[in-house]
């Protein structure tokens, strides 16, 4: 009787198509593909840099005779004094700065948060080095407001801290907008309901949430100042550090060993910073709970204003600064003749290259962002969404997360030695832009696979459970749904990985060849030959490019993606 | 009550799935009739979702077999064990139309366009949403959702339907209507269903079969009445439906004693006398009215506390002989009514010897 009612209701039992693919071998193969890659263009070149510290130049085993070397070698230890005390300086500045301008961009009602904090931003845009430049032009030997410094030079570590001040402000603004967002306005209702005064509040509620954010923000400060390479050859003059004795090591003298010891130690700082914001994410998490409130401030006149008095402040130094640099590249002669040309932006006149390095990078920028894109993208999903080979994809995750504890400079050099070794089939690549843009995926790897990862997490992870059952394969669930979903995101990892692609320094400093410079690379090339003004007008193309990247992508949001993405929207048809 | 066959359709074997230290499921044994909608039901992690997962292929087990129409596919991928699912959260593809999810394993299959749009049809016209094709998931409401992955699931004509909690994240109401159309739809397409709840009003409403899960093992396997009248543990009398226990010890047959008071027992159990049991019985097997002190399990009682339920009064009665607690008992709003009774009044109540169930000690809920 039941049989004869299920043949009524479902007339056609549909069959089964013979699958072409065994989805499990597929998978298999995938993910083991992308351990591979990944173990090519991270592991291998860091443990290529490992074993080359413990080499003496010739190849011989030199153990820890490097370290040695190095310890006892007064310049070489001074230069490592030196960066820690440029490094703490700036953590020291950077960060209190940084997080009251993320106070007020999160706990007051202030006006044009939106403005400020893009402007704040400006110098994610630019390489390192352009903040470099522009004091250059401000309290250089000929700059307009040197007598601030009172007969010291800029040349040094004074120019060097501000420089990186200006240089990281961004990132320590970006964790601590963060860490002060994610806070419970539940407790702040609860401590004025007690009547707890400003202070305390402050004291006992707004600080122990972003307690995890100030340190993690310090970290990262650090490391960046510690490996930042740009900043101290423009502006750093006759004080060396580790950055720029790394380079003078394997370019100048090519004692690679030293150079890897060098590397080795900046390695220090940056996995510290990772492991300790490793811990810092798992303890943050449990301070939000599902039922949290998020915190609106209410207006308050007099605190707001201060609050856009000083915003206001800090944006129009940063915007000052890197405005100056662009002013400075179209003046005729600075500062003895101040009338406006494009001369500076003839790059034939000043290099023998022209503008070659800036279709280099373009070239080099456009495919770190297409390739790399689909690489990291498909990759995090193979991570995340794949039941089989537990094994490959834990691996696979892990050497992700690497490159975030490994500076540029480390990279760049783990690849000289990997990459440029005879023994290596590979080295073919030493000198390409193939290879360019290969080390600069790996070295931004990391925060795309995790803003990648972050969005599929979003997505239903009964999905691919569904989707088995009804016997379609994972990648058509990939094409059909996971991808369209996570577009935006997809489009926001490819300007990302593209503004990093034109405006990085430190890893691609030793691999480009001769038909390969980059416009960065130009850059730093340019204000060696003393030819400054061209230096600031190349890095004022590259950053003019960086943020019509990032202008293009929010007009495709706003046109295309929003009307691609209609059912987003709750409207019921009629 | 079993629908089924003589051979089973689905059969489970000695199953367990451990996670690091902890036992998610021990050793389960299960079979399942052709055209059977059994429940399994448990407080959660009880592994009754692992279960369902297990037999999905979406997790893998660490011992045992699973046999689905007589196949092994123990160590088949999803993709082979012919099984449609509905999650609680839908899982409906946010960026496909109603139609588009209903259809995605059918165009896989490289069915013509045209057949695959009548199917659809046909489909959505069995869940009641006829006209609702074009419109994406975030447009319609929780239960129409529902309905829709349940047309997604039953589209390739699965001979095994999961539900895993598919009504909890709906309202009362909609829970109500939808779970009734739910059961009469699987009587009519008589396809086996599996659905995994933890309210025991879902679980007693629907199923042919409940299973009754604890920690990571079955308590009881039996129909919704079985399962109601005669629980084969304290877990399971306390799980579905409400039960006062007490500490008793065993007199002789039909003989145990609560604290100073001896009561006739119909539940022998081949207890030994003098041997300690957990004595239960359900608030509204209590009779209250109309009971005098010589009747048999008679007991006085004070009103200690009374509660108001809507449809009847739960009533909190402390004992004046010592029982070695109080006792619950329901009373129907017409009944409160005619006793006109009242918080802190004495009256006498008994316990009919047939609804007085013993328990092993250890097994305490």
């Amino acid at each position: 009787m039941a049989r004869t009612i299920v043949a009524a209701a479902l007339p056609e039992a549909v069959p089964a198509r013979s699958r072409a693919l065994p989805e499990n071998l597929v998978g298999t193969v995938l993910v083991a593909g992308l351990c591979l890659l990944l173990v090519l263009i991270i592991a291998l070149p860091l443990g290529t840099l490992l074993i080359k510290s413990l080499e003496t130049p010739a190849g011989g085993l030199a153990g820890l005779d490097n370290f040695r070397t190095y310890f006892s070698t007064p310049t070489l230890v001074d230069a490592l004094l030196n960066s820690l005390t440029v490094a703490t300086t700036t953590v020291a500045i950077v960060v209190p700065l940084a997080f009251g301008y993320a106070y007020a961009l999160t706990r007051t009602a202030m006006r044009f948060k939106g403005v400020l904090l893009a402007l704040a931003l400006l110098p994610l845009f630019a390489p390192s080095l352009l903040s470099g430049i522009a004091l250059t032009y401000i309290l250089g030997n000929q700059g307009f407001l040197r007598g601030m410094l009172f007969g010291r030079t800029v040349y040094g570590p004074i120019g060097i801290t501000i420089a990186e001040c200006l240089y990281s402000f961004p990132h320590a603004l970006i964790i601590l907008v963060t860490a002060l967002g994610l806070s419970d306005g539940r407790l702040y209702e609860a401590a004025a309901a007690m009547g707890t005064g400003r202070l305390r509040t402050f004291v006992t509620v707004t600080l122990p949430g972003a307690r995890y954010g100030l340190v993690s923000a310090a970290f990262v400060v650090f490391t960046l100042v510690v490996t930042d390479f740009g900043i101290p050859k423009v502006i750093g003059g006759q004080y060396s550090v580790l950055a720029t004795d790394a380079y003078r090591q394997v370019v100048g003298q090519q004692n690679f060993p030293m150079g890897a010891v060098v590397g080795l130690l900046m390695l220090v700082p940056a996995v510290l910073a990772f492991a300790v914001d490793r811990l810092i994410q798992r303890r943050q998490s449990s301070l939000l709970s599902a039922r949290s409130v998020p915190y609106e401030a209410k207006p308050n006149p007099v605190r707001d204003r201060l609050s856009l008095a000083y915003a206001g402040l800090v944006t129009g130094v940063v915007v000052a600064t890197y405005g100056v640099a662009v002013w400075a590249s179209f003046i005729r002669y600075w500062p003895y003749n101040l009338s406006l040309t494009l001369d500076h932006y003839d790059f034939a006149a000043a290099d023998a290259d022209g503008w070659g390095p800036y279709w280099n990078s373009l070239v080099m920028a456009l495919s770190v962002a297409g390739i790399g894109t689909v690489v990291v993208f498909c990759g995090a999903y193979l991570i995340e969404k794949l039941k089989l080979f537990p094994t490959g994809r834990a691996f696979a995750q892990l050497l992700a997360m690497l490159p975030l504890a490994v500076p540029g400079l480390v990279l760049g050099l783990g690849y000289v030695f990997f990459f440029n070794a005879p023994w290596n089939p590979l080295n073919v690549l030493y000198g390409t832009l193939a290879l360019l843009a290969i080390n600069t995926l790996a070295h931004y790897y990391t925060v795309a696979h995790v803003t990648a990862t972050t969005a599929l997490k979003q997505i239903d992870p009964e999905f691919e459970s569904v989707s088995a059952s009804l016997k379609v394969p994972f990648w058509q669930t990939f094409r059909r749904v996971s991808l369209p979903i996570c577009m935006p995101t997809v489009l926001e990892l490819a300007v990302y990985l593209f503004v990093n692609a034109m405006t990085t320094v430190s890893a691609v400093i030793f691999l480009y060849g001769p038909d390969t410079k980059l416009a960065a690379i130009a850059i730093v090339h340019m204000d060696e030959a003393g030819t400054t003004a061209t230096a600031a007008a190349m890095a004022s193309v590259i950053m003019a490019t960086a943020l019509a990247a990032r202008l293009l992508l929010a007009l495709v949001h706003r046109f295309v993606i929003a009307r691609a993405q209609a059912w987003r929207r709750r409207e019921v048809s009629a | 009550m079993t629908v089924g066959d003589v051979t089973p359709f689905l059969k489970v074997d000695g199953l367990s799935k451990r996670y690091g230290a902890f036992t998610a499921l021990d050793r389960i044994d299960l079979e399942i009739g052709r055209g059977e909608f059994v429940c399994f039901l448990g407080p959660s992690g009880c592994g009754k979702t692992t279960v369902l997962r297990l037999i999905a292929g979406l997790d893998r087990q660490d011992e045992g077999r699973i046999e689905i129409g007589s196949r092994d596919v123990s160590s088949a991928p999803p993709a082979e064990r012919d099984f449609g699912i509905v999650f609680q959260s839908y899982a409906l593809f946010p960026n496909l139309t109603v139609g588009d999810n209903v259809a995605y394993g059918l165009v896989n299959r490289r069915m013509p366009k045209a057949r695959v749009a009548a199917r659809v049809a046909e489909l959505l016209a069995l869940v009641g949403l006829p006209d609702q094709r074009g419109k994406y998931p975030v447009q319609l409401s929780g239960g129409q959702q529902q309905r829709v992955a349940l047309a997604r699931a039953l589209a390739t004509s699965p001979s095994l339907l999961l539900l895993d909690e598919p009504l909890s994240a709906l309202d009362a109401k909609v829970r109500t209507r939808l779970r009734e159309e739910i059961r009469l739809l699987q009587k009519r397409l008589g396809i086996t269903t599996i659905m995994v709840t933890h309210d025991q009003e879902e679980a007693l409403a629907m199923a042919d079969r409940v299973v009754v899960m604890n920690r990571g093992r079955i308590e009881q396997v039996g129909t919704p009445e079985d399962i109601y009248r005669q629980p084969a543990s304290a877990f399971v009398a306390d799980f579905i439906g409400a039960m006062t226990f007490l500490d008793a010890t065993v007199g002789g047959p039909c003989q145990i004693r609560v604290g100073s008071v001896d009561l006739v027992c119909e539940d022998g159990r081949g207890f030994i006398p003098d041997s300690p049991v957990r004595l239960g019985f359900r608030p509204e097997e209590i009779r209250v009215g109309n009971v005098r002190a010589t009747d048999v399990n008679a007991i006085e009682v004070r009103v200690r506390s009374l509660e108001f339920l809507g449809s009847f009064y739960r009533a909190r009665l402390e004992p004046s002989r010592d029982l070695g607690g109080s006792l619950v008992a329901d009373l129907s709003a017409n009944l409160h009514g005619d006793l006109a009774i009242a918080e802190g009044q004495y009256l006498y109540v008994s316990l009919p010897p047939a609804a007085l169930r013993a328990f092993p000690v250890a097994s305490r809920p």
